[in-house]
C-alpha cells in the first residue's frame, strides 16, 4: 500500500520564541528551523509500516517556500521514498492547506495519509482532520498506535481521561501523537542517498487551489508574565504561606 | 448572531468544560443553544438545561453518537449548526477532533483554543506553545471555534431553565467504527478540571516514586500531573501530561515537583493562580513562574510536605 505523509517546516523544538518589536508576528529571521516534530513522528510510523511490509511506497509532501525542500530531504532520508513540494512563499492556513493536501490525495490516491496532530508554530490541530473531511476519509486523530488489517487501520487514540481504539476504513488519515513511536535519526549514508531521490515542485495553482487566508492576525505579543516569586527556606513557611498569605489550602 | 455550543458529557454528567464554552458565547453574545450528543444522555440535556444563559438545548440521543466518532459527530454539527453564527466546542479531544471536520465541511477557517473574545468577530488565541498571543479576526460567516475552557469561568450550572427538544437525525458516515475504550479509573479529580494539581517531572527518577505525589494528592484533593519529560522516561501515561501537547491547566494551585519548567510545561500551566516548585537545582526556569520556589532534594521534601499539610488541611 501507498502511505503519503505530510510535513512542515517549522521553528526548531528548541529555540526560544521572539515576537517582533512591531507586533506583526514571531521573529524568524536567522533562527533555526526544523521538521515539526509530530511529522518526524509520522514519518518515522511510515517507515515502520514500509520495513514491516505493510507499505510498499511513502511519498512525504510539504507546503511551503522554496527551502522546506531542506525538511523534505530529511524525509527522503528517514526513508521516504520521493517527495513533493507544494512552493509557495504565502501563509498557508491549515484549510487552504488541507485543499492542497485534497489535492495531492487524488493524483496520489494513498491508502493511508499520516501527518501531525499539530504544528509547534500555530498549534492549530485542524488540517489532518480537515483533509480527512475533504477527502471523505475517516480519521483517527492523536494516535499513539497503527495496525492495519487488510482494508481497515486500527488505530488508538489518545484521548482524555485515556485510550480509544477505532477501526477505520481505508483509505484514512492518521495523525501521530507523540508516544506513537521515537523517531530515528538519519544516518550520513542516508543523507547523501536522499539528495538523489525524486523531488517534484507544484504550485498552489497547478492543484487548483487559491490562497485564500480567512484569519487576519491583527497583532501578536508577549505573553503577560507572572510576577515574580518568593523563595521559602522551608517546608513548614511554605505550607504556613500557602495556608495564611496564599489562602489556597 | 446566535451559538451552537456542543456540549462535553462524560458517563451521564455534564462536563464542567461545557459552562466555560457557555461563558465564551455569553462574551460573544446573541442567544445561546447548546446541543447535546449521544447515547442516553436525556440526564445531561436536563443538567445543561439548567445551565445559567442558554437559551434552548437540543438533544441527539443516537447509537451513531455513542463514541464521539467524529466522522458521525461532525455531520450532525454541520446539520443543526445552520443558522447559527459560531458553533463552539471545548478545545478537549472531542472538540479537537470533530470541529475542523464541521469547518471543511461548511467550508470555513476554524478558531482553535481561544483565550479571549474580543468581539463577534476577533479572538485571541495562544501560539507557539503559549511564548506569544496572537488577535485574529475571522471573515467566515459561520465562525467554528474551540474554547481553551481554563480562560473562561464557568457559567452557574443552576438556575437556568431552557427547554429541551429532542433532534431525530441519525448521520452513520459507515467510515469508522468504536473498537474499544481503556479509561484511568481513577477518585481523583480530572486533571483538567481540578482545584489543586501536583506534577512530577524527570526529577522522580521512576514512576514508584509518583507514589509519593498520591500520598499529597490524597491530603489535598488534588490531581496528578506529569511533564512531558516524565512522560517520554516511561514514568507515567500520556494522559498525566501538562503542556502544550498535553492538558492545559489553570487550578488555585498548582506543584512543580521535580520539574526543571521548560517552556513546553509552562505552556500548559502558566494560568495557574499560585504555582509552588520544589527543585534542587536553584537555576531551574520553574522557579521564574513560582510564586513559592523551594529549593530542596524532592525525596526529602515531598514526605514533609504530606507530613505538614496533614496538619493543616
Amino acid at each position: 500500500m501507498k502511505v503519503l505523509v505530510a510535513v512542515k517546516r517549522v521553528i526548531d523544538y528548541n529555540v526560544k520564541v521572539r515576537v517582533k518589536p512591531d507586533n506583526t508576528g514571531v521573529d524568524l529571521s536567522n533562527v533555526k528551523m526544523a521538521m515539526n516534530p509530530f511529522c518526524e513522528i509520522a514519518v518515522e510510523e511510515a517507515v515502520r509500516l514500509k520495513e514491516k511490509g505493510v507499505a510498499t511506497e511513502i511519498v512525504a509532501v510539504t507546503i511551503g517556500p522554496k527551502v522546506s525542500q531542506e525538511q523534505l530531504r530529511t524525509a527522503l532520508a528517514l526513508g521516504a521514498d520521493r517527495a513533493i513540494q507544494v512552493e509557495t512563499d504565502e501563509d498557508v492556513q491549515s484549510l487552504d492547506a488541507a485543499k492542497m493536501l485534497k489535492a495531492v490525495v487524488d493524483k496520489e490516491e494513498p491508502n493511508l495519509v499520516i501527518m501531525g496532530k499539530q504544528s509547534i508554530d500555530t498549534d492549530n490541530n485542524q488540517t489532518g482532520q480537515m483533509l480527512a473531511q475533504l477527502a471523505g476519509m475517516p480519521q483517527g486523530t492523536f494516535a499513539s498506535e497503527v495496525e492495519v488489517e487488510g482494508e481497515k487501520v486500527k488505530v488508538t487514540r489518545e484521548i482524555d481521561g485515556g485510550l480509544m481504539t477505532v477501526s477505520l476504513n481505508l483509505p484514512a488519515v492518521v495523525t501521530t501523537d507523540l508516544r506513537l513511536n521515537e523517531p530515528r535519526y538519519a544516518s550520513l549514508p542516508n543523507i547523501m542517498k536522499a539528495k538523489k531521490k525524486p523531488l517534484e515542485t507544484v504550485s498552489p495553482a497547478d492543484l487548483g487551489v487559491d490562497v485564500a487566508p480567512r484569519l487576519k492576525t491583527l497583532k501578536v505579543e508577549e505573553p503577560q508574565p507572572r510576577q515574580p516569586g518568593i523563595k521559602v527556606e522551608s517546608v513548614e513557611e511554605l505550607v504556613d504561606k500557602l495556608k495564611n498569605e496564599a489562602k489556597v489550602i | 448572531m446566535s451559538t451552537l455550543v456542543i456540549a462535553d458529557h462524560n458517563k451521564g454528567e455534564l462536563a464542567g468544560s461545557t459552562l466555560s464554552v457557555i461563558a465564551a458565547a455569553k462574551a460573544i453574545g446573541g442567544d445561546i443553544d447548546v446541543l447535546v450528543a449521544g447515547k442516553d444522555i436525556g440526564g445531561v440535556a436536563e443538567q445543561a438545561a439548567k445551565a445559567d444563559g442558554v437559551n434552548k438545548v437540543l438533544a441527539a440521543d443516537n447509537d451513531a453518537y455513542g463514541h464521539d466518532l467524529a466522522e458521525n459527530l461532525s455531520l450532525l454539527i454541520a446539520e443543526i449548526g445552520k443558522g447559527y453564527s459560531h458553533l463552539m466546542a471545548s478545545a478537549g479531544s472531542v472538540g479537537k477532533d470533530t470541529m475542523p471536520r464541521v469547518a471543511a465541511m461548511l467550508d470555513v477557517a476554524q478558531v482553535s483554543d481561544i483565550m479571549g473574545v474580543q468581539s463577534e468577530d476577533t479572538f485571541v488565541r495562544p501560539i507557539y506553545a503559549g511564548n506569544a498571543i496572537a488577535t485574529v479576526q475571522s471573515s467566515d460567516s459561520v465562525k467554528v471555534i474551540t474554547v481553551r475552557t481554563t480562560s473562561f469561568d464557568p457559567v452557574a450550572a443552576e438556575g437556568g431553565s431552557a427547554s429541551v427538544e429532542s433532534v431525530d437525525s441519525a448521520h452513520d458516515a459507515g467510515l469508522s467504527e468504536f473498537v474499544s475504550e481503556e479509561l484511568a479509573e481513577s477518585d481523583r479529580p480530572d486533571l483538567a478540571a481540578a482545584d489543586v494539581v501536583i506534577s512530577g517531572g524527570r526529577g522522580m527518577q521512576n514512576g514508584d516514586n509518583f507514589k509519593m505525589l498520591e500520598s499529597v494528592a490524597d491530603v489535598l484533593g488534588a490531581a496528578i500531573g506529569a511533564s512531558r519529560a516524565a512522560v517520554d522516561a516511561g514514568f507515567v501515561p500520556n494522559d498525566m501530561q501538562v503542556g502544550q501537547t498535553g492538558k492545559i491547566v489553570a487550578p488555585n494551585l498548582y506543584i512543580a515537583v521535580g520539574i526543571s519548567g521548560a517552556i513546553q510545561h509552562l505552556a500548559g500551566m502558566g494560568d495557574s493562580k499560585f504555582i509552588v516548585a520544589i527543585n534542587k537545582d536553584e537555576d531551574a526556569p520553574i522557579f521564574q513562574v513560582a510564586d513559592y520556589g523551594l529549593v530542596a532534594d524532592l525525596f526529602d521534601a515531598v514526605p514533609q510536605l504530606e507530613e505538614e499539610l496533614k496538619k493543616v488541611v
